[in-house]
């Protein structure tokens, strides 16, 4: 696969694996510590200049996205374009990072960014659910990789992981990254599922020691996506990863993150987590459909002073 | 029945419910001899900002609602007022308001004036156009969307009424600015919250017209201002800066606007369609 002009530059593939690792490997997460922690990251004030650069920051982050049942060709290619552009006449803005869409969806896609930064992703094996024989699942990852698609976005199976077949987990993700190739391989844990911070964590470490190269909250399918307790519990397992291993894992929130506020509380929860070298699309990324355009009107509120509305911003 | 004496904390009312401004700034009242009555919040940009998202979401809504909806509503507020109007003139007294007994009764008499107009104005503000074509050509009003409002400066609760109530009969949402005396105001808010008005219709915010009415006229998801003034530099900026989206600008002398359905119309779009006649 021929590296696009311009596009995000990933180190080497690492197919790196570490050995699995057992529950007592991870630490018992402090929920009462967590969510305090959490909190105090929505205190920090942003001056004037800051906020422009953050903002302008987390336009490049996204992960524009659009996983539905009435998705068509026209739709994936009209996100596409705002994806590359997602301010018309502004070229300081963007462009975003990848645009996210089911398997089918690919090659429309991969089309339509030809010749610009933007990666495509492939939510793929069974998502939201995962519920399905791993051939299939695998045969699925294959099929995204082969029509074009630079990242897949695979989904754990909550269900085995909740029956304690933990193992399961860790060789599926291997499997993936394997049937993956050069493609990067970013893992949905979906925390609403998942119950406890102690589980998130544990899921955190199986998924990176097998391979992963981000780790992601949530499908945005269920009640309960991405929130920065959570985010912090799996920045923290990325911290404790690199420390002990060297290798650099990336982090992806996703559900949920639907105003600029809260897109720049996370923004400063990763530097102050893991410092400024995964302020970067290649290392942090934002899952959200309704996030772009909270962006741009807040870039434009500081540009111009009015606050903006969404009847002067593209719909997707 | 208690003799705690239990001074109320004035709050702002947005999305239906009471919060402070999110600036943590307050407004003190006094009363017409100088007396402390109350602490009030002095709403900031922000709470504007916010309460203008929550006035869009809850637009559509009651654009559609039927005018009967409408009505029963409005009536339903002169109801609830009714039944509180002693608390209304004992707010307004020590404000110095000396005809509050009056000033309560008119701002019921508004509320059912326009309460009756909700299903009458469209029959009178429709109309059947003569065209040269086989078309049957007819003009509807139907609701702007979200209007921010500047209440009178007298503190009157006619006064109020009297701009909220035809911007809500007409099918918009709005966002209301009352500073000064502003104890009746939000009280009044309590009685929106126990009158069926859906959250998010009415929003009302006390705070400094200097600092707010140039936010009432700049933001770009506003898509009309009602203004009452006497300030000619005011009007001026103000319709400066509502050129910027077109917004649709009434301007009003700084008291009560008499009763009339053309308030309703100032804020109103007109739709005109060209229906094929068949042969």
């Amino acid at each position: 696969m021929l590296l696009k002009e311009g596009a995000i530059r990933f180190p080497v593939v690492s197919n790196e694996v570490f050995p699995f690792p057992t529950r007592r490997d991870s630490p018992v997460i402090d929920q009462v510590g967590v969510e305090e922690r959490a909190q105090r990251f929505c205190a920090r004030s942003l001056k004037k200049e800051t906020k422009v650069t953050a903002l302008k920051l987390a336009v490049t982050m996204l992960d524009v996205t659009t996983l539905e049942g009435a998705d068509s060709v026209g739709k994936v290619r009209q996100m596409c374009q705002k994806a590359m552009r997602p301010l018309p006449g502004d070229p300081s803005v963007g462009p975003a990072a990848a645009v996210c869409v089911y398997p089918r969806m690919v090659g429309t896609a991969v089309k339509a960014v030809q010749g610009s930064p933007v990666q495509v992703a492939a939510v793929a094996t069974q998502f939201p659910s995962g519920q399905m024989r791993l051939k299939e699942r695998l045969d699925e990852v294959r099929y995204a990789v082969g029509e074009g698609a630079d990242e897949i976005d695979m989904v754990i199976s909550r269900g085995q992981f909740l029956q304690g077949e933990y193992r399961a987990i860790y060789d599926e993700v291997a499997a993936c990254k394997e049937a993956c190739g050069k493609a990067h391989l970013k893992v949905i844990l979906e925390t609403g599922e998942l119950t406890t911070y102690d589980n998130v964590r544990y899921a955190s470490d199986m998924a990176m020691a097998a391979g992963a190269d981000f780790i992601k909250t949530s499908t945005g399918k269920v009640p309960i996506a991405a929130t920065l307790p959570v985010t912090l519990v799996m920045l923290q397992a990325i911290e404790d990863f690199y420390e002990r291993t060297g290798r650099m894992v990336g982090m992806k929130p996703a559900g949920g993150i639907s105003n600029a506020k809260l897109a720049l509380q996370y923004l400063v929860m990763v530097r102050e987590v893991l410092g400024a070298k995964w302020l970067t699309n290649q290392w942090f990324r934002f899952g959200a459909s309704s996030l772009t355009n909270d962006l741009l009107m807040q870039i434009r509120k500081q540009e111009t002073g009015r606050y903006q509305s969404g009847d002067y911003f593209t719909q997707d | 029945m208690s003799n705690l004496s239990i001074p109320k904390t004035y709050k702002l009312f947005i999305g239906g419910k009471f919060p402070r401004t999110e600036s943590g700034r307050i407004l003190e009242i006094r009363g017409a001899k100088g007396a402390f009555l109350a602490n009030a919040s002095r709403a900031s940009r922000k709470d504007f900002r916010n309460a203008v998202v929550v006035s869009r979401k809850a637009a559509g809504a009651w654009a559609k609602s039927t005018a009967y909806l409408k009505g029963q509503i409005l009536y339903r507020i002169a109801e609830v007022l009714a039944g509180r109007s002693s608390q209304f003139e004992a707010e307004l007294t020590a404000q110095g308001s000396s005809n509050a007994e009056a000033d309560v009764a008119g701002a019921i008499a508004l509320l059912v004036h326009y309460a009756g107009w909700s299903d009458k104005y469209q029959a009178l503000f429709s109309s059947v156009n003569p065209v040269a074509s086989p078309h049957f050509n007819f003009s509807v009003p139907e609701p702007t969307g979200v209007v921010s409002t500047v209440a009178p400066a007298d503190g009157s609760l006619t006064g109020l009424v009297s701009v909220m109530a035809p911007v809500l009969v007409g099918g918009n949402s709005q966002v209301i600015l009352t500073s000064g005396k502003i104890l009746s105001a939000i009280s009044f808010a309590e009685v929106l919250a126990t009158s069926d008005v859906p959250a998010g219709v009415v929003n009302i915010l006390t705070g400094m017209r200097d600092e707010l009415v140039p936010e009432f006229a700049k933001h770009m998801d506003v898509n009309a201002l009602l203004l009452c003034s006497d300030d000619d530099a005011e009007k001026k900026a103000v319709e400066l800066e509502a050129a910027e989206n077109l917004k649709r600008v009434s301007l009003q002398a700084d008291k009560a606007l008499s009763p009339s359905p053309y308030h309703i119309l100032d804020f109103q779009e007109i739709k005109t369609t060209w229906h094929p006649v068949g042969v």
